[in-house]
């Protein structure tokens, strides 16, 4: 995904000279060539993260088309404030860019662990939020960021995510991916924070268990696909949501909303994701996904267990 | 045309800091909002920056070769909306609705709705990191125009602050002057009793920037350190003031940090300020 992002940046920063980076002293390897092509466009604001968010709306302020760009909960959390007064407050054109969402940094611990930030700026007032499950998102969600007015949050894992679309495509404003669409389907998967490639392999465990079950991907937390949700959860027995992110706050929880908000739900809704409790045994992306039980059988299991209590109750 | 004048040249800065502290005396009572003894406290400050130094146009606020303000200390509000008043940003009438149901112009500074605020503050420690990304993007493009930072003393405490102090010497930010206004007191208690500063312009200095210091409520000596820089380096104006300036019975308490100038205080301080000799 970082690859993915700094080569639409680069066509961005080429297209449009006041695109802006400034980075908190991260990104070794990865914006070397960035810096060097674009000199004018890039900016190391050191290990200040305050700073860097305050300077990046003052530039914006200025004409500016800036991203902020650091690791895990660097460029959120730590300056959050600033994110909420300066960027969000005032409307600017600032792409706050995190790279290492949920677990990708995984062995370094839980300062590195960003599993609560999709929340966090999914709550601010105007932010865009961005969390694309693959390279091929990763690009059309970097393109958007790069053209929308007002600010954005760029939610991106590390490198080396397999790619899930088959090809490049635009994404409409808030609108969920169909992946996957079955007829008679009982089950609608859908993915966020990264965590497509779990539902996807959910779906095919469950078809072995004779379960028919849809998927969708949605790199749009905020604002978010409303529509799409209500028409599935009107339609199939489960809506279950995948992420690698907080159970609280992120991709399930603007799901459980819409229903509970809605008339004419008939489907119950599962929500995946990790557990509020800090962990404390560290291991690599995997590892920290089978720890917080975000894994295909996970998925599946809980999937049949609510259908069987769902057929006990009938 | 780029037409540089500045617009504002014909108000005499003493003039304008007394208008500025009998509405600030007017609004904080009207609003039985706080923070009075804040904007007497730099009430010269701004006169003088509005009145003899910044490039602005009220008749076009968003003049993209203006100078730039940030009133980091953005509990003073009442005083920048004041200034930005006078100077003919806004109707004077509208400053009778600060801190009351229903408008816009809050305790805080914002920008929403407002010609001439450049930026919405209100939390401590956020004008100098913006105020140095203007004065980075006005550099790069070898703009003209200069960025005016207000910061208050306590607001110094705010590590945020220092780290944009260094930002701003790495990058030769010579565009950017901070001004500090030194009254010396904070929300609880003076700053000597709660996180010392001392010795203050040595830290400026060893943070690489220009630093100067000056009566502030002095408009030819705030003038004068006012001045564009001498060399590469930022400026930072460290100027002396007293808290409550102009009414004796605010000066150098904390209590007018919160205190409503209500019934017979707000009389006696008005008709302190009235009998201020203008000139």
């Amino acid at each position: 995904m970082r690859d993915a992002f700094v080569a639409e940046l680069t066509r961005l920063a080429e297209a449009d000279p006041s695109v802006m980076l400034i980075t908190g002293d991260l990104g070794f390897g990865v914006l070397a060539e960035f810096s060097k092509r674009f000199p004018r466009q890039y900016l190391n604001a050191g290990v200040a993260e305050q700073n860097m968010t305050g300077v990046a709306a003052g530039m914006a302020l200025t004409g500016h088309r800036v991203f902020t760009y650091s690791i895990a909960n660097f460029p959120t959390l730590r300056c959050l404030e600033q994110i909420r007064n300066d960027i969000c407050y005032h409307h600017l054109p600032v792409t706050v860019v995190s790279i290492g969402g949920g677990f990708a940094y995984g062995p370094l611990g839980f300062s590195h662990h960003a599993c609560e930030d999709v929340a966090v700026m999914g709550a601010l007032p105007g932010m865009r939020v961005l969390s694309p499950n693959d390279p091929i998102e990763t690009t059309a969600c970097t393109r958007i960021a790069g053209t929308a007015p007002g600010p954005t949050y760029l939610r991106l894992g590390r490198n080396g995510e397999k790619k899930l679309h088959s090809a490049l495509f635009d994404i409409t404003s808030g609108t969920m991916i169909e992946m996957h669409s079955p007829e008679s389907m009982e089950v609608a998967i859908i993915a966020g924070c990264g965590a497509l490639d779990i539902a996807m392999a959910s779906q095919e465990l469950l078809k072995n268990a004779g379960i028919s079950a849809g998927v969708w991907s949605s790199p749009w937390i905020e604002p978010f696909d409303q529509e799409t949700t209500l028409r599935l959860a009107r339609s199939v027995q489960l809506v279950v949501t995948v992420e690698e992110h907080s159970f609280f706050g992120g991709l399930g929880t603007r799901v459980a909303q819409a229903c509970a908000t809605a008339e004419g739900i008939v489907a119950q809704v599962i929500i995946v994701g990790v557990p509020r409790e800090p962990m404390h045994k560290i291991g690599d992306q995997q590892f920290m996904r089978d720890q917080a039980g975000l894994t295909p059988e996970v998925v599946a299991n809980r999937t049949l267990l609510a259908l069987e209590h769902k057929a006990a109750r009938r | 045309m780029n037409d540089l004048t500045p617009v504002v040249t014909k108000l005499d800065p003493k003039d304008l800091a007394l208008r500025i502290r009998k509405h600030a005396v007017r609004m904080t009572s009207l609003g039985r909002s706080s923070h009075v003894g804040s904007v007497l406290s730099c009430a010269d400050i701004l006169a003088t920056l509005y009145a003899r130094l910044m490039r602005v146009r009220p008749h076009e606020p968003l003049w993209p070769d203006r100078d730039r303000f940030i009133m980091s200390k953005g509990h003073a509000g009442a005083g920048l909306y004041a200034t930005l008043a006078e100077l003919g940003f806004f109707p004077i009438e509208r400053l009778d609705t600060h801190c009351q149901n229903g408008s816009t112009l809050c305790g805080h500074v914002a920008t929403h709705g407002i010609p001439g605020v450049d930026f919405s503050t209100g939390s401590l420690g956020h004008g100098l990191p913006v105020g140095a990304g203007i004065a980075y993007a006005l550099k790069i493009r070898a703009a003209t125009s200069r960025t005016f930072v207000l910061l208050s003393d306590g607001e110094l405490d705010e590590g945020s602050n220092w780290e944009a102090f260094l930002f701003a010497s790495h990058h030769q930010l010579s565009n950017i002057c901070v001004i500090v206004d030194y009254n010396k007191i904070q929300s609880l208690a003076p700053v000597s009793e709660t996180l010392g500063l001392e010795p203050l312009m040595d830290k400026f200095r060893a943070f690489g920037w220009e630093a100067r210091e000056c009566d502030g409520h002095d408009h030819k000596a705030l003038e004068r350190a006012l001045a564009p820089a001498s060399d590469r380096a930022p400026v930072v104006v460290l100027a002396n003031t007293i808290k409550g300036c102009g009414v004796s019975f605010m000066q150098h308490s904390v209590l007018w940090h919160y205190r409503t100038p209500q019934g017979d205080e707000f009389m006696a301080a008005m008709a302190e300020l009235e009998g201020t000799p203008n000139a």
